[in-house]
């Protein structure tokens, strides 16, 4: 209708020439796809999420992880669901902590019960365990990200600021991004029917404040931060560690940092 | 909400080994088992079709119209598994308007619209011009309409436009075999493009597709041959037949050396997932891999095709041969798109665990609707032989 009150002040052979010209523009938007470039569109948009103050191109966010320092209490878990209205139910999750238990013989066991969200239970069994600790895993947020890659629609997309973000009401459900993430960190959301994952805490970390789980970590085992200030924690901390990333020969280039990771970890 | 953990809760107990929470949800069902399948049947139809015309096959004149209306028929129907799938259907015309390009899917429907409008409809159209224009002046009532706004409204016979039409059929062949290669081998880039999962990871997939996709073409057509022909009181040709069987013959040598030289490459590679695999190949998908997709679907038909051109067998017991050969075949191919699809899907990328995978029967994702899905082109393809009839007897001489 919009489009119809924007031709009432024109004159009859006006208002056919503004109709043609849509027409003609509509019909080359089917015949030249692409032309809007579906990932250039986020860049553009970008300010309906954004403060005034907040300039993405000074930032460029990522999270380092001290698995010496994970004790395994699922209060990110936990922290994640709440702030991210993320389903109570142990099949989704934005992050989850991860059990490896590494015995004498070389046998590896893994473990998520419920993603830890009710923490972990201590292991008594008459395994000789050498070897024993947990991993918080959440999205990479790669920068040669294969889940942006692939979706059909570009609604999914890569901040200015180095953040893998869903736009829910672009997303259509094909679940190609699922397909494509090597580390198992999406999901359909089961009442939005769109593809979901980790954002960082993007809507906290643009108001200057820190995602959930880090927020949430009592022994700080998460550190976030901003990759392009020299002095901010996540720097220092990838310059004080032997920093490992999961899955480094996919070349997907995680923003996630582990220190202390287990050859085991994948 | 309440559906999902009905559906999900069982499948946690399934879990052997440790798999990322996330992946208890298997997220390509059927549907998409159906996608690659019908497609196959499409591209698979249309080369045989391509045989007539480009390589000048002329046992195979009498498939050769019943080809192209499979691959139509089929054609139709293979965008509806997909759109059932997406959580959000009403929203897939995003894919045409604001397309990502360096996403594999997003070409779907350039790849689809191109195949359905550029080739099959131009080369039907064409092929079938001069009989629409014949059948609507000797019919009447309903029919006549359908076959005049079917021609186009178009009403030149002269010895120069027949020669257009022909010429026409030959240069759209000639475009559609790489358009068929296209619309296949682009099926397997989806799959073999996802680095993240080494199952599905491969260089050759887009190519044992599109084998697959002759394999399974062939044998619908020689299919549909062998049910139409007698049931329109007609004598089956068996020298079309014996041709028909001899390419199933060397499509399916090419199709099994393809993917017995992946396996071979994946075994003697022995890459990190090896081990999961082998424990998904020799475990949950064994009997519909190593029995079904192998054994019943590859090396019997095989086997006892080869039997039916050494011993020089009576007509009537080739006929029966070729017959259960094809439905076996189809079996087969079927399973080899559940074993990617599925199977795909079945190991977790910890590569330290796998899951269930469980059919419904109601519902977009359940097994009746796909079963609708597969019914659906064979009604259509039943019009389409009412509409346009393939006999070589319904062609109309010019008068």
């Amino acid at each position: 209708m919009s489009i119809l009150k924007s031709y009432q002040h024109l004159n009859q052979p006006q208002k056919r020439r503004a109709f043609v010209k849509t027409f003609l523009l509509s019909v080359a938007a089917i015949v030249f796809p692409g032309r809007s470039g579906s990932q250039e569109k986020p860049k553009k948009n970008s300010k309906w999420i954004l403060d005034d103050d907040y300039d993405a191109t000074e930032h460029r966010w990522g999270m380092g992880i001290d698995i010496n320092n994970c004790i395994g209490c699922g209060r990110c878990v936990a922290a994640c669901k709440d702030e991210n209205n993320v389903p109570k139910l142990p099949f989704f999750f934005r992050t989850w902590v991860e059990r490896y238990e590494i015995e004498a013989n070389g046998q590896v066991s893994v473990s998520s019960p419920n993603g830890g969200y009710d923490s972990f239970k201590p292991e008594i069994s008459d395994k000789q365990t050498i070897r024993s600790f947990f991993v918080p895993k959440l999205c990479n947020h790669c920068d040669n990200p294969p889940c942006v890659q692939v979706c059909p629609v570009g609604a999914t997309f890569k901040t200015v600021d180095g953040v893998i973000l869903v736009d829910k009401d672009y997303c259509i459900g094909c679940r190609y991004c699922i397909q494509a993430c090597p580390y198992g960190a999406r999901f359909l959301h089961p009442e939005t029917r769109t593809a979901e994952k980790c954002t960082f805490c993007y809507h906290r970390v643009v108001k200057g404040m820190s995602p959930a789980c880090v927020e949430n970590c009592p022994t700080q085992a998460r550190i976030f931060g901003d990759l392009k200030k020299t002095a901010s924690p996540l720097v220092r901390f990838t310059r004080m560690h032997n920093i490992n990333v999961l899955k480094q020969n996919l070349n997907t280039e995680p923003k996630v940092y582990y220190a202390n990771l287990d050859m085991e970890v994948s | 909400m309440e559906e999902i953990i009905q559906h999900l809760t069982p499948l946690l107990k399934e879990v052997s080994g440790y798999i990322f929470p996330n992946e208890i949800e298997l997220h390509w069902g059927l549907l998409i088992v159906l996608y690659p399948y019908l497609t196959g049947l499409v591209a698979g139809a249309f080369i045989l079709a391509s045989l007539v015309k480009v390589f000048n096959v002329k046992e195979l004149q009498p498939t050769y119209r019943m080809s192209l209306l499979t691959a139509l028929a089929f054609l139709i129907v293979a965008p509806l598994p997909l759109l059932g799938h997406l959580g959000h259907p009403e929203k897939s015309f995003e894919i045409f308007l604001t397309p990502n390009t360096s996403s594999a899917m997003a070409m779907f429907g350039f790849v689809y619209a191109w195949y359905l409008m550029a080739v099959l409809l131009l080369e039907i159209w064409f092929d079938y011009r001069k009989d629409l224009i014949m059948w609507s002046r000797k019919e009447k009532g309903l029919m006549k309409w359908i076959h005049k706004i079917l021609s186009l409204f178009s009403s030149d016979t002269s010895e120069k436009a027949l020669h257009f039409d022909k010429k026409s059929v030959k240069v759209i062949t000639i475009i559609g075999i790489p358009s068929a290669f296209l619309l296949h081998g682009y099926v397997g880039f989806i799959f073999g493009s996802v680095k993240a999962n080494p199952f599905w990871s491969s260089v050759l997939m887009p190519i044992v597709f599109l084998f697959s996709a002759i394999v399974s073409g062939i044998a619908l057509v020689l299919l549909i041959y062998m049910i139409v022909t007698p049931m329109r009181r007609k004598p089956i040709d068996m020298m079309c037949l014996n041709k028909l069987a001899s390419y199933l013959f060397y499509v399916m040598i090419i199709d099994f050396s393809l993917e017995t030289l992946d396996f071979i490459h994946r075994v003697y590679e022995s890459e990190e997932s090896i081990h999961i695999i082998s424990e998904l190949v020799s475990g949950k998908l064994f009997v519909s891999l190593v029995v079904i997709q192998v054994l019943i679907g590859m090396l019997i038909p095989l086997g006892s095709i080869a039997a039916a051109k050494l011993f020089k067998l009576p007509d009537e017991l080739k006929k029966l041969i070729y017959f259960v050969a094809a439905i076996l075949v189809q079996m087969g191919i079927f399973s080899t798109r559940w074993n990617v699809v599925i199977g795909g899907q079945l190991f977790s990328k910890s590569f330290r665990g796998l899951t269930t995978y469980k059919m419904t029967f109601f519902g977009l994702e359940g097994f009746l609707f796909s079963f609708i899905l597969l019914i659906m082109p064979i009604v259509i393809l039943y019009i389409l032989f009412k509409i346009l009839p393939p006999w070589d007897e319904a062609r109309q001489p010019v008068s």
